[in-house]
């Protein structure tokens, strides 16, 4: 048993469904009991999403457990079929319905021999892999099933397209900015002259899967989706891929070079330098951001980054590569995945936290004290305790991670994207300590403005008063290490003589 | 919509036992937690439960420290973890950061099916750490969404004392609701104002509610002449009201079927079956039960409703002769339908996860009564309603307000049908006479919205007919 507060991956199921529910004209069936479906309500919400959800809970109560699962779940896939002829149905259980222990692959076997579509079990381990790693699991499952479909078929398609080709794998509903990703992507292949073979699982019909083969390459942009299916493909069909996120000016190119050693590799004769340098220099804004007087500004705060292996890996090297920002920590809840983590920021950062336990960040983040925050939510949260920014680069995935204006992440918009961030993160800070300095609107303020809700701290009067004496910008600060002192002193009250003792024993 | 012309002479109940949508009852922690101050929550399930607290309710990260997951790994499930060991150890961490009057444990669907005796392992757990432990089975395979309020109170009801503490310190304590209601007013004063009483049995009422709402309901009472004598649940554990043998209990929510038994059963208390107070003529209605089961006249009830109504006027002129559907979700929809019928509205269906006939009796008499003197037709009362049939429905009838849960809202007004959250109306204040202008003020928002937005000639937002 674990005690947990937060959340930082989902449970397997929903990466299942994810990946389900980005297909067009998938179904999944949810053999769960009652509240379980809340993806729904994920969906709907989170990504106001204006069709219904295509996910079915089939409810698991008392007297399905009594009387056994199969007919329910037969007959919920079965009408399924009728009501809306999906091109596929995607059995799921949820962690609960799993440790019932029943043979799922055998309902589907029952419910292929009547239904039209095609039915079948997502094949994942509720209790070892988390929703990350289940929707990777998932769509490789499902590429798999249409290819072998369409081989047993005879119509699989393997001859390479004419002009150079890439099938882009791992663009997913209900995950961070993939959709304004998507369309960045696109359109970088199109700048380079690629076609677009096929973008999955979003927006992608199960028929096209089996002309995966024909394209040039794959380009898997994230860590944690696609890796699968890209494994899968170029085992069965030798398809080489590209696995460089194009996240930033640096890596864009990197990833864009890369493209070129694939694409000659196989025959063509590209040369992207033009086009980066083009784009790098004139035609991007973040090249010349790093440049600008804005920037120098950046240069040497610290920040700490915290986030997927994809976005806190990116972040972090266009952090310190690419605007002279110390990164004093990076880090990553993908445990599953750390040494490539590690691998890929160790380089560029003081020190490397990988964890799942939210104290443990937040943690890391007080003793730090950087200027501003790259994480997720949950580090925002942290950061609003603690008066330090923070920008949200990661999942879990919040409503306001669908903003309705164009937010990629990737290529050369998204590198812009990224500034905006950086510098609006930052930018904050150094209002307010303006503000502060010219003797600004908030000087009578109180204090405590952070929520130190854990705080056993009392402050006498006078105590206060002199903490009220310190310039604002630097109070928050002052106030946390005083109490730190106080904390490991046992000392409850803090008294003027308190706060002085402590500036002197740790120049707070 | 047009009436039909054979009105059917009673309600009529479905039960389609289909797949439908609505939250798990572990959501309960979510409003339970912050009624209860001095409580903490632990939910031990698996990560499903820990994820759908966080993202669908999104709660989570302000409740820390007050509720928490224990996650069920993969060696608690196949038990090769001891049950007792990993509780404890979890139990003295809490302990330690926040130091809780109680610690109540929710059980889940996954505890059901792995059988792990909560109720057997908590008295000793107890006794071992000394903070009290409630255990509740909040499960999604016996309970709906709301209901988990009912398995968390139908446990404290064995909890709460059955005789008036001795010590005048203890009463001190125990004392918060009268302590509020007699707030800055000095000893004589407070036994003068026992003077405005009634004498009568113990009164307690059960049902969760935000304070103001307590205070509110209280005083509704106490002009009457009643005495509420504590509420179940109350600000703080140590709070708990005295339930004698005898006492008179009655619900204000009407999801509360388990612990309205327990009260009788076990605790021998007798329950008074009134309509919920939600709505003027409910509260009313409410208030009138309690009285004639005391024997007492009412007084000026008469008078409060009709100035209640006629406050609310300009917003029921927006919704009389409009019809609602309810596709079923938090159990409050008896009650809700019955208000608006009040209010003028029709409604051609009430989905309700489900229906305890007994406890809800009251209160479906009031609705057919209500049916017959506004003249409309009684509604079709569906029990486990399918989501899929029921969108079929709702796509021939074009509703003009769909009360549904979170999972349909946005497709449904992408289709151009009002929509409005029945969570929405779980979390706001509805009971009582003042907050009826609460209900409507929910009810008539996406009306007034759209109207607002009419002429745009934006009506539907998706490309293909309603596809359901």
């Amino acid at each position: 048993m674990k005690l947990a507060y937060w959340m930082y991956a989902g449970p397997a199921h929903i990466g299942t469904l994810r990946i389900a529910s980005s297909f067009k004209n998938v179904h999944a069936i949810m053999h769960a009991p009652l509240g379980d479906d809340y993806f729904n309500v994920m969906r709907s919400m989170l990504e106001r999403e204006r069709n219904f959800t295509p996910v079915t809970a089939s409810v698991v109560d008392r007297n399905v457990l009594a009387r056994g699962s199969q007919n329910k779940v037969v007959d919920n896939i079965t009408r399924k079929d009728q009501e809306e002829s999906p091109d596929l149905i995607v059995l799921t259980p949820t962690c609960t319905s799993s440790i019932l222990q029943e043979d799922l692959q055998n309902f589907v076997d029952q419910a292929q021999m009547e239904a039209k579509g095609d039915v079948l079990l997502a094949d994942v381990n509720h209790y070892r892999v988390n929703e990350l790693q289940a929707g990777d699991r998932t769509l490789q499952q499902i590429v798999q099933f249409y290819i072998e479909k369409a081989r047993k078929q005879g119509d699989l398609a393997t001859e390479k397209t004419e002009r150079p080709s890439v099938n882009i794998i791992g663009i997913s509903t209900l995950s961070f900015h993939n959709n304004h990703d998507h369309r960045e992507l696109v359109k970088l292949m199109g700048d380079l002259g690629i076609e677009v073979n096929a973008v999955i699982p979003d927006g992608a019909s199960v028929h096209e899967l089996k002309n995966l083969p024909r394209a040039w390459f794959n380009l898997v942009p994230y860590r944690e989706l696609g890796g699968m299916t890209a494994d899968y493909l170029h085992t069965e069909f030798d398809m080489p891929s590209v696995r460089i996120t194009p996240m930033g000016i640096v890596d864009t190119a990197r990833c864009i070079r890369a493209i070129q050693v694939v694409l000659n590799g196989q025959g063509a004769a590209v040369d992207y330098e033009p086009f980066i340098d083009e784009q790098t220099r004139f035609v991007s804004q973040a090249a010349w951001f790093s440049r600008s007087i804005d920037c120098q500004n950046l240069t040497g705060k610290r920040a700490v980054v915290f986030g997927d292996n994809t976005h806190a890996a990116a972040m972090t090297r266009i952090l310190a590569k690419e605007m002279g920002i110390k990164v004093v920590l990076a880090g990553t809840y993908c445990k599953y995945d750390a040494d490539w983590f590690r691998e890929q920021v160790s380089d560029y950062c003081d020190e490397v936290l990988i964890s799942d336990d939210n104290a443990a960040i937040a943690t890391a983040i007080a003793r730090l004290e950087p200027a501003a925050i790259f994480g997720t939510q949950m580090e925002r949260h942290v950061g609003k305790r603690l008066d330090i920014p923070c920008g949200v680069i990661a999942a879990p995935i919040h409503i306001q991670n669908f903003p309705v204006g164009y937010t990629p992440f990737v290529g050369y918009e998204g590198a812009n994207q990224i500034v905006d961030l950086v510098y609006n993160s930052f930018t904050l800070g150094m209002e307010d300590h303006l503000l502060e300095i010219f003797g600004g609107h908030d000087t009578k303020e109180a204090i405590t403005r952070e929520i130190t809700t854990d705080s056993d701290l009392n402050w006498s009067k006078d105590g206060l008063t002199e903490l009220n004496k310190i310039p604002g910008f630097v109070r928050g600060k002052v106030k946390r290490n005083v109490e730190k002192f106080a904390r490991d002193r046992q000392i409850t009250t803090i008294t003027a003589e308190v706060l002085y003792a402590a500036k002197e024993a740790v120049g707070a | 919509m047009t009436l039909a012309d054979t009105q059917p002479q009673a309600l009529s109940f479905d039960c389609e036992t289909g797949n439908y949508h609505t939250f798990c009852p572990i959501s309960c922690v979510a409003w339970l937690y912050q009624k209860i101050e001095d409580s903490f929550f632990l939910v031990i399930g698996t990560k499903t439960c820990g994820y759908f607290l966080q993202n669908a309710m999104g709660v989570m990260i302000f409740a820390e420290p007050r509720y928490a997951m224990a996650e069920l790994e993969e060696g608690d499930i196949s038990a090769q973890l001891n049950d007792y060991e990993e509780l404890k150890r979890l139990c003295e961490q809490i302990k330690r950061d926040r130091n809780p009057s109680v610690i109540v444990f929710i059980g889940t669907c996954t505890t059901e099916i792995i059988k792990m005796d909560l109720e057997g392992l908590a008295p000793k757990l107890e006794g071992e750490i000394g903070i009290p432990i409630v255990v509740a089975r909040a499960n999604g395979l016996d309970y709906a969404f709301t209901q988990g309020e009912d398995t968390v109170l139908a446990a404290m009801a064995q909890r709460c004392p059955n005789k008036a503490p001795a010590t005048a310190s203890e009463q001190e304590e125990r004392n918060g609701l009268q302590k509020l209601l007699n707030f800055g007013r000095k000893q004589e004063e407070v036994a003068a104002a026992d003077s405005e009483y009634v004498d009568h049995p113990p009164l307690v009422l059960f049902g969760s509610l935000p304070d103001p709402v307590v205070t509110q309901l209280t005083l509704e009472l106490k002009r009457q002449g009643i005495k509420v004598s504590g509420w179940l649940p109350a600000k703080r554990y140590t709070e708990l009201p005295v339930l004698e043998e005898g006492s008179y209990v009655c619900g204000v929510n009407p999801f509360l079927s388990r612990t309205a038994t327990t009260l009788m059963r076990r605790r021998k208390c007798k329950l008074i079956g009134a309509p919920f107070p939600i709505g003027p003529d409910g509260t009313r209605a409410w208030v009138e039960k309690i009285c004639s089961v005391f024997g007492i006249e009412p007084k000026g009830l008469d008078e409060r409703e009709a100035q209640i109504w006629q406050n609310l006027e300009d917003y029921v002129q927006l919704i009389r002769g409009k019809s609602v559907f309810f596709m079923g979700d938090n159990l409050l929809e008896i009650s809700l339908a019955r208000f608006l019928i009040r209010c003028g509205m029709t409604v051609p269906e009430i989905g309700i996860p489900y229906m305890d006939k007994r406890y809800q009796a009251a209160e479906l008499a009031l609705l057919e009564r209500t049916c017959h003197e506004m003249n409309v037709t009684l509604p079709r009362i569906v029990e486990k309603p399918d989501n899929y049939n029921q969108l079929q429905r709702i796509n021939d009838l074009q509703p003009d307000l769909v009360i549904t849960g979170m999972a349909h809202a946005n497709p449904l007004e992408a289709r151009g049908i009002s929509t409005k959250w029945s969570v929405e109306f779980t979390f706001a204040q509805i009971h009582g006479f003042a907050n009826a202008r609460d209900i409507l003020e929910l009810v008539t928002r996406p009306l007034r919205r759209n109207s607002a937005l009419k002429d745009l000639g934006w009506e539907k937002l998706v490309k293909e007919e309603a596809q359901v």
